[in-house]
């Protein structure tokens, strides 16, 4: 016992020591820029313990999709400016974009060593759209033909596999769509459409537990709320293979608690700063920290089922929107970390335009006033914006609240619900009062992400009950386009005509606010806001 | 005394439901539904939100719900399933409650010794310096909250002299588990002193003292086993319902250090409405505090010869 104890003591004046060297080298910072590189290194990322099991069409947050996404690679993938990159697929074309012929490239794995083929992705897809296996993101499949009788809205299941979806060879197969969608591809990069092994269906419980993919990395360990490990896989023969030896998730449940790690060298990459520390993280982490915009965004939502914004005059809302002081807010309060947003659609999604809205979302307190007079006011003259308290959004609506009652002297105040399940419940049962505070990540880098799943009638995202037959048109018209670039344009052309109904009042773009530790090198951030695990790479 | 154990044995009984049944009731009465919380902002396909639901049985009737999963937990021990991992709430509860029990462990037995040793040292110097600078002590960290605490001392330890692990990477060792302890341990720490003092020195002047100390009796015996003694029933009965309070109210100090127990997983039960694990770590929780309480009043008997249980 006194061995150990005094062992424990040598080991701390040895971190004492190495504390102090890191300080001493830090004057020749310049001359190390070019550090060797382990390429069998492993890294630590910062994330909470995934909600789900590690099934690919059953993770819809982001502790379990980023694991997700270094385990399992699909046909293709987005570059930053949201072009798409071919990952397992070969080919994918289509003449009609109806009917679509994915050729796989040959010679793929799993990490068990059986063969990714035009099955793996087929079976795959047919097992994850039918309801009995219960996978959170099944509709993802509802444009497939058949998805219907695979998982009618109600009744019994008239089949178990979706008609579309026909393997022609081993590394051949066709998708056939309910009706055409030019930028159907782009739906394809999400990890639903990831293929299983043949093992996955023996027990998919246990495969949630230890899953096999055809990703980047294999699958090591996952130790519940501690951390899940992942190493290189390297028999992959994908284009993004990792530049590092493995990952380790490493569980957070604070991020204040995984700041101060990544500070004192116990963690390598951060997703995200905590409030607390976003106005050191700068300068305590010089040109480690990350500040860049990533495709989401905030906007407060109309209950367009109330009695107060039935039928109203979309004036009203111009003028609101434009008596919000966007600049000032995410600059003080927000202290920097959102972009004023200038449209609907977020940066970084093909089909972005700067300033879609125009002056809508300039701030000019005037012509606000005079907009909602114009607009013949707002009923009750009386607004109020409801969000969840957990989610550290009081601040905002508040000033947002205050910017608008000082511009126009409609009264608002914040409608706070305990937490992001009450919030749901009452967008769900329609219960909200007036507005609500809405935000979207993006599923896919295409502009109809933002604005046909979110403002058709029809839509899932579509929970504040707008509706406008021109804008359903218009969205029936850019999916029936022939080609991507024209279906882009008509999105792009809508957008530019929202002003004028007013679905929703655009806030700001998110920004990821992060960084990394001196241990690692190239880390960059993608458009959904995670890290790059593969491009990492780990100092000697 | 062993009638009056089964008594309060089988009084457990009734306490137990009730708590149960509260709580199975409370998590129902908040709004939000576990299986919709699953989909986000994005909503999910109708049949795959039905097919969950019943798999749950969660179309149920709530006091059904709660029947089936007393009869699975009382019959088979069978504490249900996390809605969103899938995982048995028994698994969770075996991952949760060891960390919980070392922590909490440790910081009872850090209050326990050091409050009544502090206590004991200011009630028999009661007005002098000793006393002073105690009671000062102990009500700063009475009057410091947690979180406070927590962060003064992760920066002082692990950043500025470099001693110890900010968080805590592998909690079944004990010298990370040293900084959240006292974290935790401060605050019952200062209670369980200032009892000790306020019952010392009260019992200082009580003739038993005297005599003891007239009698001759070695200094040591006197102190340890006339004042101690009888000074430490209200101590016993603070320090038997905070074992309780410190299994599942660490959920602060839990968050600061990073340590996966039963505060934060309760926490995130209840964010999620997963009635089902909530009950079952709760259940737990409740039946630690009814067998404390029987620990304490037993404890009575041992300490006090005048009290006898029938």
């Amino acid at each position: 016992m006194r061995g150990a104890k005094s062992a424990k003591w040598v080991a701390i004046a040895a971190v004492v020591a190495l504390g102090a060297t890191a300080c001493g080298g830090g004057g020749d910072k310049g001359g190390e820029s070019k550090a060797a590189v382990d390429p069998n290194g492993k890294f630590s990322v910062e994330v909470g313990e995934p909600q789900n099991p590690l099934q690919p069409a059953n993770t819809m947050e982001s502790n379990g999709s980023i694991v997700i996404k270094s385990l399992f690679s699909g046909l293709v993938d987005y570059d930053s400016s949201g072009k798409i990159v071919n990952v397992n697929a070969q080919s994918i074309d289509s003449s009609d974009n109806k009917t679509f012929t994915v050729k796989l490239k040959p010679g793929w794995t799993f990490h068990d060593g059986t063969p990714v083929t035009a099955t793996s992705y087929v079976n795959a897809w047919n097992w994850a759209a039918n309801p009995a296996n219960k996978q959170t993101n099944s509709f993802w499949f509802s444009d497939i033909q058949g998805y219907d009788d695979v998982a009618p809205a109600k009744g019994k299941p008239k089949a178990d596999k979706m008609s579309g979806l026909k393997v022609v060879d081993d590394n051949t197969f066709t998708i056939t769509l309910s009706k055409p969608m030019p930028y159907f591809v782009y739906k394809l990069g999400y990890e639903v459409f990831d293929p299983l092994p043949e093992s996955f269906y023996k027990d998919p419980k246990a495969a949630g537990e230890h899953p096999i993919g055809n990703g980047p990395y294999k699958f090591v360990s996952w130790d519940h709320n501690k951390q899940i490990e992942v190493t290189k896989f390297d028999g992959y023969k994908g284009p993004n293979a990792a530049k590092n030896g493995g990952v380790v998730f490493k569980n957070y449940s604070k991020l204040e608690t995984a700041y101060q790690d990544l500070k004192s060298g116990n963690l390598d990459v951060m997703r995200q700063v905590a409030p607390r520390d976003l106005p050191v993280y700068k300068q305590d982490l010089g040109d480690r920290a990350v500040d860049q915009s990533y495709s989401a965004i905030q906007t407060i939502a109309v209950a367009f089922y109330t009695k107060q914004w039935k039928d109203i005059n979309p004036k009203v809302l111009q003028g609101l929107s434009m008596a919000i002081d966007r600049d000032t807010i995410t600059k003080t309060v927000l202290q920097g970390t959102r972009e004023p947003a200038t449209g609907w659609v977020a940066k970084g999604v093909l089909g972005y335009q700067p300033d879609a809205a125009g002056d809508v979302t300039k701030y000019d307190p005037a012509k606000a006033k005079a907009l909602i007079k114009e607009g013949g006011g707002v009923p009750g003259n009386k607004i109020s914006i409801q969000y969840n308290a957990d989610g550290g959004h009081k601040e905002w609506v508040e000033a947002v609240c205050g910017s608008i009652t000082k511009a126009t002297g409609v009264a608002c105040t914040g409608d706070s619900k305990a937490d992001f399940q009450a919030d749901l419940n009452a967008r769900d049962n329609k219960q909200v009062k007036s507005l609500y505070r809405s935000g979207w990540v993006l599923d896919y880098p295409f502009i109809s992400n933002f604005i046909r799943d979110l403002f058709g009638t029809k839509s899932d995202g579509n929970q504040g009950g707008f509706s406008s037959k021109e804008i359903d048109d218009l969205i029936a018209k850019a999916d029936a386009a022939k080609t991507l670039d024209e279906s882009e344009k008509l999105y792009q052309q809508i957008e530019k005509d929202l002003p004028k109904y007013m679905p929703s009042i655009p806030l700001w773009y998110y920004k990821v606010n992060a960084g990394y530790s001196e241990k690692v090198t190239g880390v960059k951030y993608a458009q959904d806001g995670d890290p790059i695990l593969t491009g990492v790479q780990v100092k000697k | 005394m062993g009638r009056y154990v089964a008594r309060r044995l089988l009084q457990m009984i009734p306490v137990f439901i009730g708590t149960t049944l509260l709580i199975f009731l409370m998590v129902y009465a908040l709004p939000g539904d576990p299986v919709r919380g699953l989909f986000g902002d994005k909503g999910g396909s109708p049949a795959v939100l039905e097919s969950l639901r019943h798999q749950y049985g969660l179309d149920k009737p709530v006091l059904v719900q709660y029947f089936n999963y007393m009869k699975g937990m009382i019959l088979h021990l069978d504490f249900g399933t996390q809605i969103a991992s899938g995982r048995p709430v028994t698994d969770i509860l075996g991952d949760a409650f060891p960390v919980t029990l070392r922590l909490a462990g440790f910081a009872f037995v850090i209050e326990a010794v050091l409050g009544i040793v502090l206590g004991v040292i200011s009630g028999m110097r009661a007005g002098k310096a000793a006393d002073t600078a105690i009671l000062f002590v102990t009500l700063l960290l009475i009057s410091v909250p947690v979180f406070v605490l927590g962060y003064i001392l992760q920066t002082v330890f692990a950043f500025q002299l470099n001693l110890l692990e900010p968080s805590v990477s592998d909690d079944s060792d004990f010298s990370q588990l040293l900084l959240p302890a006292i974290v935790l341990a401060s605050a019952s720490l200062a209670y369980v002193a200032r009892l000790t003092r306020t019952s010392v020195a009260e019992n200082m002047r009580a003739d038993f003292m005297r005599t003891a100390i007239a009698k001759g009796l070695p200094r040591r015996r006197v102190v340890g086993v006339h004042l101690l003694r009888n000074s430490l029933i209200p101590v016993v009965t603070f320090l038997g319902t905070d074992l309780g309070a410190l299994m599942g109210g660490a959920i602060v100090t839990e968050g600061i250090f990073n340590i996966h127990g039963v505060g934060g997983t309760i926490y995130q039960s209840i964010v999620r409405r997963e009635g089902t694990t909530l009950v079952g770590l709760v259940t737990i929780l409740v039946l630690v505090y009814l067998f404390t309480s029987l620990i304490v009043d037993l404890l009575y008997a041992v300490l006090d010869p005048r009290i006898r249980y029938a």
